[in-house]
């Protein structure tokens, strides 16, 4: 089949959803490319409260935030493709996609990339020991709980006290897996905390802060997690062992942003954008963890939304930035969204700091915004809002961060 | 009928052989997958043949092995790339090793070899360590899938009427006549009328079952990183220049588009001990980065892993008949994969047909020509449209990093795969940078299936590597 399109969404997650429901609103042909049996992405899997606060001011589960989107799909002229792989998209706005009819190709003339992200595997961190089965990264985990039926531990130990971490250990116990612990290398939880009392504390699950994994062991499966206290620099501190009998490992590793098949427009590592979602490549804009890894469902979705209207505004020759404003990290700042403003319209900033301060200022210069975070921590990310400052005749803004006295 | 004591990619690549003159081949396996002892773990490279010490087995058999590679990749539908490979010297010292090489190349007979000075050779490899002086470079020296070969070889045994049995440990042999009673773990015995013990790293104990003494093997453990695709260090096998003992710590290029850094070379006690090391890895990461500092051993690893060669005090490879209608090919390490078909030849023309005096005749009906499941990204869209018209499961991707269909994954399992490893060598499904974080769910559900086990029942590997336990709850 070939298709021909104003807008091409690929991926139907929280951003994915948003960002097609905006196109669709603001006047473009739209058509939602999503790779699985079923739009919604990480919130299927995600059966646990916590989402939608922000966006729709109610607090729902994954699966729920995701029908409520759904439903506004639902009345709007969005094509959408399901169980179909996109192979390939090309400079001269063409893709390829692949289901179980054919191979298809789509000529648009604009793309919202809302890809989303895959988990850092415990094999990538290269902790020494024996192969066996029984490790897991917390996403298959949960698949294999919330979605299959399926319980693919007896005991565990968990890595990475992020919120997923938190949470799967949380679903473990309630599923009569014995959960051990949480080891986390840092020397402060990564999640929020509401999620540490609600997660751990209240079923009496230990937390390891300054802990991380130095031996995995077994024969064919786990049998055995080495554990050891780290220093400041990470490093191990001798005669800290701690040895764990599980035959699970659930590792919550940290998040990669997902940008294949497009390989032409800067990255790093998720695509760069601007404060209208607009990639290096004009007619591509980007949303959601597939930009940079977001701490709630919510800013993606409005990410997505924001991504869905310039795309739909560009697709009929509405959208030009005159200029784009690098955004410069400054000291102390680690993620930083978008790196470029257009001036003209509104921005969201989002930003993790890159250590822990009791009480820090963030400053954007030579804007003048300053704004004070209590207990800032790189887990939590912090959002700015700024204006549009177009007669201010900037090159470049930057964004830095400091501990006040 | 002919046993054939191991599917290794020798093992496998001896039964081939066989099978072209004697239908009734019979290779039984202890483990519960095909070529996964050794030949799991290993560097992949086929070497140039230049460095074996001449005069050896090794050396004999090597180049030629090198050169059969082309015939093999053909006919067992198997990638084999011929990306060359250097012999870096980094500073004045090594630059001794160059030379000798060459007087060892010539020792060898082969002529597939350049010197190359510093412009040249950083021309071909721009990431290379800027103070590398001289190359010895070899053309035909390649890289390939070891596994792939022992399972296309093994498929080939059975569309020519062999068999291939798993879970077959050989643990007891009484001679019978001229004939070997073999007598397996599981119970099952099996008489035949020669055999062919290509155990491994077990095959010193092997050929103890049947009397006969060969050099004793000890496992000598190699550990490696696996690099993810996205960043180019390589285009060629970069070697430093070899020590006595191994040729050192590579950086290479894999098949697939990924690269290896390894292998360290440590005796350890057991021959099941494939654990990787805290001191391994360092030095492994030391090592490979004097070749090419812009190794990113912080963002890149997708995997660490380890190898056991089967080592002797001889180095050379011990390939001889034994007490009675037996063939011990033993010591079967570094260059094993290169030479194994060379040594496939060796044990057919010359210990079976020469030295045991068996006379073989061609068959008639064998087929040489043996296809792959194709893996359909790399297939143009016209064919991969013709294959989804037929069966709409090939459109359907499961393995998202490495672009792996349904049918791909149902196709490995009717031919044979069991296990997620299986399926992940046959397919490369899970082999990818996300290690299966998005696929392996849907793997275990198709294995299961398709075959009928149920999910508790489905193993990553070897008996005791289960995966599911039980269902959260009765439905
Ligand atoms: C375990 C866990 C717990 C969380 N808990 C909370 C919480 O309590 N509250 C909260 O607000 N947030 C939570 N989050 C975060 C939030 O859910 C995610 O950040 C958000 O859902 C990500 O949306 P996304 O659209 O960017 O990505 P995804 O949901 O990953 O969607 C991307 C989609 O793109 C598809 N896709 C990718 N490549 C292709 C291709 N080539 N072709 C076709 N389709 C493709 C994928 O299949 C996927 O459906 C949690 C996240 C996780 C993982
Ligand atoms: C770290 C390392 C790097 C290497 N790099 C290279 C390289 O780059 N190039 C190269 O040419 N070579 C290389 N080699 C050598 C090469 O890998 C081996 O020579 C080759 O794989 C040996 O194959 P095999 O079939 O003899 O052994 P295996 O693959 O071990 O096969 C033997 C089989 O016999 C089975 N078996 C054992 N006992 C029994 C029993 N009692 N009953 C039934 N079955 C049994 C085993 O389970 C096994 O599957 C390397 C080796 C290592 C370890």
């Amino acid at each position: 089949m070939k298709y021909e399109t104003d807008v091409v969404v690929l991926g139907g997650g929280g951003g994915g959803m948003a960002a097609a429901k905006a196109a669709d609103k603001n006047g473009a042909n739209v058509i939602l490319i999503e790779r699985e049996e079923e739009n919604g992405g990480v919130l299927n899997q995600c059966i646990h409260n916590g989402f939608g606060i922000h966006y729709y001011r109610k607090d729902l589960t994954g699966p729920e935030f995701k029908e409520t989107l759904q439903e506004e799909l639902a009345n709007t002229n969005i094509k959408i493709l399901n169980s179909a792989f996109v192979l390939n998209v090309n400079k001269d706005k063409q893709l390829t996609f692949v289901n179980h009819k054919g191979i298809h190709e789509i000529k648009t003339k604009a793309l919202v990339m809302a890809t989303g992200a895959r988990e850092r595997h415990f094999n990538s961190l290269a902790v020494p020991g024996d192969r066996v089965a029984g490790i897991f990264t917390a996403g298959v985990a949960q698949k294999y709980i919330n979605l299959q039926n399926l319980k693919p531990a007896n005991s565990a130990l968990i890595v990475g006290s992020g919120d997923i971490g938190l949470i799967m250990a949380r679903r473990l116990h309630l599923e009569g897996i014995e959960v051990k612990g949480v080891v986390e290398i840092l020397p402060y939880p990564g999640g929020l905390e509401r999620n540490v009392q609600q997660c751990l504390r209240d079923y009496n699950i230990p937390l390891y802060l300054s802990h991380t994994v130095t031996r995995v062991e077994g024969n064919k499966r786990l049998s055995k997690v080495y554990v050891s206290q780290v220093d400041e620099n990470r490093q191990v501190i001798p005669n800290t062992e701690k040895v764990f009998n599980v035959d699970a490992l659930i590792t919550s590793v940290g998040l990669i942003p997902l940008t294949d098949p497009v390989k032409f427009v800067e990255t790093g590592p998720g695509f760069i954008t601007s404060n209208t979602n607009q990639t290096s490549e004009d007619w591509i804009f980007a949303a959601g963890n597939c930009t940079v890894v977001f701490d709630l469902v919510d800013y993606v979705s409005r990410e997505g939304e924001k991504a869905g209207k310039y795309a739909a505004l560009y697709s009929q020759n509405q959208y030009f930035p005159e200029q784009k404003v690098k955004v410069k990290k400054g000291k102390n700042i680690n993620i930083l969204h978008p790196m470029y403003i257009d001036p003209n319209e509104r921005t969201k900033l989002y930003l993790r700091v890159s250590k822990t301060f009791k009480r820090a200022e963030v400053t954007v210069e030579p804007l003048g915004i300053k704004m004070i975070e209590e207990e800032a921590r790189p887990s939590e990310m912090i959002e700015i809002s700024i204006k549009p400052f177009k007669d201010k005749n900037l090159k470049e803004i930057e964004v830095s961060a400091r501990e006040l006295g | 009928m002919i046993a054939v004591i191991g599917s290794g990619i020798v093992g496998s690549l001896i039964a081939r052989e066989i099978n072209k003159y004697i239908e009734d081949v019979f290779i039984f396996e202890a483990r519960n997958g095909i070529g996964t002892g050794v030949t799991k773990g290993n560097s992949g490279i086929i070497h140039g043949g230049y460095d074996d010490t001449p005069g050896s087995l090794r050396s004999e058999l090597c180049y030629k092995g090198n050169k059969l590679y082309d015939e093999i990749s053909q006919e067992l539908s198997v990638e084999v790339k011929r990306v060359g490979s250097h012999v870096v010297a980094l500073n004045e010292d090594e630059l001794k090793a160059i030379d000798e090489l060459e007087e060892r190349a010539i020792q060898n007979g082969v002529k597939e070899y350049e010197i190359l000075d510093k412009v040249e050779l950083l021309e071909m490899e721009p990431n290379l360590n800027k103070s590398a002086l001289k190359s010895f470079y070899c053309p035909i020296a390649g890289v390939t899938e070891p596994w792939e070969v022992a399972m296309q070889a093994t498929k080939s045994v059975e569309i020519n009427g062999g068999k291939v049995l798993k879970n077959k440990k050989l643990v007891e042999v009484k001679k019978k006549d001229n004939k070997f009673e073999l007598f397996f773990e599981d119970g099952s015995s099996y008489i035949a009328d020669l055999v062919i013990n290509v155990a491994g790293l077990y095959a010193d104990e092997v050929a103890k079952l049947f009397g006969d003494e060969v050099p004793y093997i000890f496992p000598v453990k190699g550990e490696y990183y696996l690099l993810g695709k996205d960043i180019k260090y390589a285009n060629a096998v970069i070697f430093p220049t070899p020590s006595k003992l191994t040729k050192g710590c590579l950086v290479v290029p894999t098949v697939d588009g990924g690269y290896l850094a390894g292998p360290t070379a440590h005796g350890v006690k057991s021959k099941q001990d494939l654990s990787t090391t805290q001191e391994g890895l360092l030095e492994v990461r030391e090592k490979s980065l004097r070749l090419v500092p812009t190794l990113d051993f912080s963002r890149n690893v997708i995997k660490t892993f380890a190898g056991l060669r089967p080592e002797t005090k001889e180095k050379d490879f011990h390939i001889d008949v034994g007490g009675g209608n037996v063939i011990h090919v033993s010591g079967i390490r570094s260059p094993g994969l290169t030479a194994a078909p060379a040594i496939a030849k060796y044990v057919v023309e010359y210990l079976i047909q020469e030295k045991l005096h068996i006379n073989l005749q061609k068959r008639k009906n064998y087929i040489g020509q043996i296809e792959k499941v194709p893996h359909l990204v790399e297939k143009d869209y016209d064919y991969w449209e013709r294959v989804i018209q037929e069966d709409p499961d090939a459109g359907e991707m499961i393995c998202y990093c490495n672009k792996i269909t349904k049918k791909e994954i149902k196709e490995a399992i009717k031919n044979g795969a069991r296990t997620l490893d299986d399926v992940k060598f046959a397919t490369r499904a899970s082999f990818g940078e996300c290690q299966g974080s998005f696929c392996i769910p849907k793997i275990l559900k198709i294995i299961s299936e398709e075959t009928g086990l149920k999910p508790e029942e489905v193993l990553q590997n070897e008996k005791g590597s289960w995966i599911i336990n039980s269902e959260v709850r009765a439905i």
